[in-house]
């Protein structure tokens, strides 16, 4: 259950704009998370409070592999990234790293700026200043990896079984 | 039912699932690649995995080419945890500052793949290697990180998506323009998730850096992973540069099922650009000519070969770089830098008045080696040109062939390739 103020971007948000990659030389989430959309936004990062959530149209974070994304956006202290669909490796990355991430079109169509948002990720609830709609289910195995918290536990645990 | 590349590539690699569109397997992978941006980080989780080894080392590839040589205490901090790393582990496959280049172009020139591997890298531009046969696909440093703890990993089974070219090129027109007329057909999502098999007289035409140059920009169309119909081209690579190990050319069956089929005559088009700031913004090379161009970079993981610069000096040779624009060439491995040299095309492009640098990510990704400042343009071969990307959210990045890259150079702003080209050149005694 994660509740919070939405700020919200748009399509196609690219790993880059994330966090440049003059800064992949950290690899401390802390000060990565100072950098999370400074090219766009300066003032992104002075905005956003514990347990705020991001919400983002088609395509969310698109481009480079760098997990130095995922790991910005978690320890800058939002609580979960809602989109109308993410690309292929940050969905990987946000899972892996135990980011809450939710596929959501209707709500990231109505989210506005400032709107408080309530999610229940057991039930796949987003509640959009008070509307509710119901985000994509994750196929069996995502949930399995979701549910051991990410993918450092569930190796672990394969590891712990050879 | 017959099967794609991609799914015959991953049911050979299967070891549990069924290789079905949307289903998830478990695989053994080939190559395990690792560079020294994402394998820092790669290294930390594979620790925190409680992981004492690699399963596999002789798998692992780790090289050093973003932030190389390092510019930074930071990067250089980097670049040792790379070096500890492959020491510590004993992968035998470290390619240190020097010894190397850029990966995707150095991996295939070391007999590290072949065709009908599955080869994953902490890179999204993994997906070069289809232009070897191979489904590649880039991934995080965590999924790199448990593929080298377990020697195996979880894939969703793609779609595939099938691009049918026929006819022939124009001139002036290379790989890349092929890969830039699919983006502004499928846009930047396009293909999320899926498999892009390119196919046809037009790709059979292309040589291999032409259909690295096509491959490698899969994933700006979303795609996991995009692979080329394997040919006589593709079997005299091989023979040459992947055996002795064993490979198998990998075709699609007749019967395959695809989401989609795209066709495109090569005829209908010339030289094609991506406008700032996506990958996918293309247009025809008339709608920019004439814009001024303060950078010129030709260089990249696919656009820094051979053939690449070759295509530069076609056009810079003898010539000199406009007054107001500034150009960079990074060969993309040290033997395509040693080619380049025995061919004479480095001393060419000195003479030029280009900065040539030794193979590196550099710029590419706003890492080093020539970033841009607010309001600046430059044209580049690279693959991105997100805000940001090469330095400043304020600059402009144009994305291009090697030969419109070099003409901008010359000219000072974008031109037609065929109009430098044209004009006779001062060095040889012209009287432009
Ligand atoms: S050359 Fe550019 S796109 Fe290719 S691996 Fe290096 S940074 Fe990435």
């Amino acid at each position: 259950m994660f509740q919070g103020a939405a700020h919200v971007v748009g399509d196609d948000i690219d790993t880059d704009v994330i966090l440049p990659g003059r800064y992949l030389t950290l690899t401390d989430p802390a000060q990565l998370a100072q950098h999370v959309f400074e090219g766009i936004d300066p003032d992104f990062v002075s905005r956003v409070k514990p347990g705020d959530i991001l919400i983002a149209g088609s395509n969310f974070g698109s481009g480079s592999s760098r997990e130095h994304a995922p790991l910005g956006l978690k320890a800058l202290g939002l609580s979960c990234v809602i989109a109308a669909s993410f690309a292929r490796i940050f969905y990987r990355n946000a899972i892996n790293l135990g980011l809450p991430i939710l596929i959501c079109p209707d709500a990231a169509r109505a989210a506005k700026p400032g709107d408080q948002v309530r999610v229940d990720t057991d039930t796949g609830t987003v509640e959009v200043a008070g509307q509710p709609f119901h985000a994509q289910p994750f196929p069996p195995f995502v949930q399995e990896l979701i549910a051991a918290g990410g993918l450092v536990p569930w190796v672990q645990a394969e590891l712990a079984q050879r | 039912m017959g099967q794609t590349m991609a799914e015959k590539i991953l049911a050979r690699h299967a070891i549990s699932g069924e290789v079905e569109p949307g289903r998830i397997i478990r695989a053994r992978v080939d190559c395990v690649l690792l560079n020294d941006v994402t394998g820092p980080l790669s290294f930390k989780q594979f620790r925190e995995m409680g992981a004492t080894h690699v399963a596999e080392p002789e798998r692992v590839v780790l090289v050093c080419d973003h932030f190389a040589p390092a510019p930074s205490l930071a990067a250089a901090h980097g670049l040792k945890a790379m070096r500890q790393f492959a020491e510590e582990q004993r992968i035998p496959h470290f390619f240190d500052v020097g010894q190397g280049g850029i990966e995707h172009t150095l991996l295939p020139e070391r007999r590290l793949i072949a065709p009908g591997d599955l080869i994953i890298g902490g890179d999204s531009h993994t997906c070069t290697y289809g232009a070897f046969n191979a489904f590649g696909t880039g991934l995080g440093s965590t999924d790199i990180a448990a593929a080298m703890a377990l020697g195996e990993l979880w894939f969703l089974v793609p779609e595939s998506v099938r691009f049918m070219f026929r006819g022939a090129k124009r001139p002036y027109v290379t790989g890349k323009d092929i890969i830039l007329r699919v983006l502004r057909e499928i846009g930047a999502d396009g293909a999320t998730y899926q498999a892009m098999e390119f196919a046809g007289e037009g790709i059979a035409s292309l040589t291999i850096d032409e259909r690295m140059a096509v491959c490698n920009m899969a994933v700006e169309g979303g795609a996991k992973t995009g692979i080329v119909v394997p040919d006589a081209i593709t079997d005299a690579w091989a023979r040459d540069n992947a055996a002795p190990r064993p490979y198998e050319l990998v075709a699609p069956d007749p019967d395959a099922q695809y989401a989609a089929t795209y066709t495109f005559d090569l005829a209908d088009f010339g030289p094609m650009i991506a406008r700032p700031h996506s990958p996918a913004n293309v247009v025809p090379l008339d709608e920019v000519v004439g814009t001024h161009v303060d950078q010129v970079y030709i260089g990249n993981c696919a656009n820094g070969t051979l053939t690449d610069l070759r295509q530069a000096v076609a056009l810079l040779g003898g010539r000199h770089v406009a007054h107001g624009t500034r150009a960079i060439v990074v060969p993309a491995t040290q033997r395509v830098y040693a080619q380049a040299m025995a061919e004479g095309l480095l001393a060419q492009l000195v003479e030029a008045g280009v900065a040539v640098s030794t193979p590196t990510c550099g710029a590419c990704f706003g890492g080093h080696m020539g970033l841009l400042d607010d309001g600046e343009v430059a044209i580049t071969t690279t693959n991105r040109n997100f805000r940001g990307r090469m330095g400043h959210a304020g600059a402009q990045v144009y994305l291009a062939n090697a030969y419109v890259a070099a003409a901008a150079a010359v000219a000072g702003e974008i031109v037609d390739p065929a109009e430098v080209a044209g004009a006779a050149s001062p060095a040889k005694g012209g009287t432009v």
